[in-house]
């Protein structure tokens, strides 16, 4: 498996413990709106908290937006984004 | 229609507010009425489409004219204030969220041409003010939907021409995956479930229904609700709310400036003991209007701004500025009160603060500051400055 399957399991992963989401992170498409599977605001900031911690990174300010945690894709650049890997 | 400036505006609110909401302020909170002379007077001079772009027929007034209004009927009549604010929150989010569909823009066109009031029903029985969670939901059928909600309050809801209801996309939708939807009177029925014999705010009529919908599917807000909460509806209903709260602060404390001047004409060369009491509630007055002009100036200046809206300090500031005012304006109704002492605490004297008292306890609870505080706290577990 390639770095970006891996990063898209662990994300799914945290997505899973953290995220309360109505359906099985399992079942998601990389694309598809997190805020339509059920994440609410609240359960976002308990997200992002435990992506910071899994992946040891800070987001910055301009990432913490509605958009940069839409979806497994967009986690997904922000943190490759953060930690210089490319995908 | 003629343009109107936005002194013009500002002109005109003051005058059907010195002449036609004053006249029945003490009625309506007795009475627990629709102030509808007050709503006669400002359909007469279109200010419920003052907000609607002027392609669709409407006036085509800014966010800050329309809290400038909200502010002086608010210092008349905090019922009046208030109705009006929440018809222009529903403005706004229309305006801003649903232009592309062909149905919102004949409902704009119809809005102006009519001057249609709009409710609003986001809270709901079981969920409270927590706006982002619905329990009802769309239940599509073709191009039909149904939708049933139990709505703890539709303020002014039997006065309204249309309803704006959040609810779950679909039956099998989560909780926070919301719509907005718009229902014209007959699409919907009301059974009124509770009453609104409250401590204040008394002329919203802000009774309790069941409301059972059936409409098109043409009449759901294209746009996802939770981008049209974030981007328009809590930072509008924060602003224009604070704006009227501030109407209501401005006018105790014009009754205790009044009572001020009366004593120290009664004892010429001297400063009366109230004046340093008035002196204090003016520095908080001062600062709750900067709060709220600043806010909106805020709000202004990124309204086009999808990003910056999207973001957790915007969402914190639009927060900080219900919770500051909302406290605010209890404390200076409260301040006035003691520098007008006897004479404000009396219902039958012209210095009477006991309706601004009333109506400004309201403003903590709509839409809970613990709630709010809560949401704060927890975006501040990640946000890193200020
Ligand atoms: C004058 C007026 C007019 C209104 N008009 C309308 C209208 O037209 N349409 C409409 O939909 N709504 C309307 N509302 C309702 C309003 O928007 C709020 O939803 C409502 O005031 C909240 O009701 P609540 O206090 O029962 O519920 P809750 O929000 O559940 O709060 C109850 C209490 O529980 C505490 N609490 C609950 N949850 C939390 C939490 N997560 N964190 C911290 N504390 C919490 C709070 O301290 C609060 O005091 C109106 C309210 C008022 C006062």
């Amino acid at each position: 498996m390639n770095d970006a399957g891996q990063l898209a399991d662990g994300i799914r992963t945290v997505l899973r413990e953290h995220a309360r989401l109505a359906i099985d992170p399992d079942g998601l498409d990389d694309q598809a709106d997190l805020y339509q599977a059920g994440l609410t605001s609240h359960a976002s900031v308990n997200l992002m908290l435990a992506l910071e911690d899994r992946f040891e990174i800070e987001f910055p300010e301009r990432m913490l937006r509605r958009g940069a945690f839409s979806s497994i894709a967009a986690i997904r650049s922000a943190i490759e984004e953060l930690t210089g890997v490319d995908a | 229609m003629t343009a109107v400036t936005g002194r013009d505006l500002a002109t005109l609110a003051q005058k059907i507010g010195a002449e036609v909401v004053a006249a029945a302020a003490d009625r309506v909170d007795r009475d627990a009425r629709f102030p509808a002379e007050a709503f006669a007077a400002l359909r007469a001079e279109r200010f419920l489409a003052a907000m609607v772009p002027e392609e669709f027929g409407g006036g085509g007034h800014s966010l800050s004219e329309i809290a400038t209004v909200c502010q002086t009927l608010g210092r008349y009549c905090a019922s009046t204030g208030m109705i009006y604010a929440m018809h222009q929150i529903q403005v706004a989010c229309l305006i801003r969220h649903s232009r592309t569909s062909p149905f919102f823009q004949r409902f704009l066109h119809r809005l102006a041409e009519q001057e249609l009031l709009l409710g609003s029903a986001t809270t709901e029985l079981g969920i409270g003010g927590d706006v982002r969670t619905s329990l009802c939901a769309v239940e599509r059928q073709g191009d039909r939907f149904r939708l049933t909600k139990q709505a703890p309050v539709i303020s002014y809801g039997l006065e309204s021409d249309a309803i704006l209801v959040t609810a779950r996309r679909a039956s099998d939708a989560a909780s926070s995956d919301q719509v907005i939807v718009l229902l014209n009177k007959d699409d919907y029925r009301l059974t009124q479930t509770s009453g609104w014999d409250a401590l204040g705010m008394r002329g919203t009529c802000s009774l309790g229904f069941t409301l059972e919908a059936e409409a098109s599917v043409d009449q759901i807000v294209p746009q996802p609700y939770g981008e049209i909460s974030s981007h328009t509806m809590l930072p509008t209903s924060h602003l224009l709310w604070a704006s009227l709260w501030l109407g209501i602060a401005s006018d105790a404390v014009a009754r205790g400036r009044a009572f001020v001047r009366a004593e120290a004409r009664r004892k010429p060369g001297t400063v009366p003991p109230s004046a340093t009491r008035l002196a204090d509630v003016v520095a908080d007055l001062h600062a709750m209007r900067a709060t709220v002009h600043n806010g909106l100036a805020e709000y202004e200046r990124v309204m086009h701004d999808g990003d910056e809206l999207s973001s957790l300090g915007f969402a914190l500031r639009m927060n900080n500025i219900k919770v500051l005012a909302s406290r605010a304006v209890a404390d200076i109704v409260t301040a006035a009160l003691g520098v007008t002492g006897i004479a404000g605490y009396k219902a039958d004297s012209k210095f009477s603060l006991g309706r601004h008292l009333r109506d400004a306890h309201g403003a903590s609870l709509m839409i809970a500051n613990d709630r709010i505080l809560a949401a704060n706290a927890a975006m501040l577990l990640v946000q890193k400055d200020d």
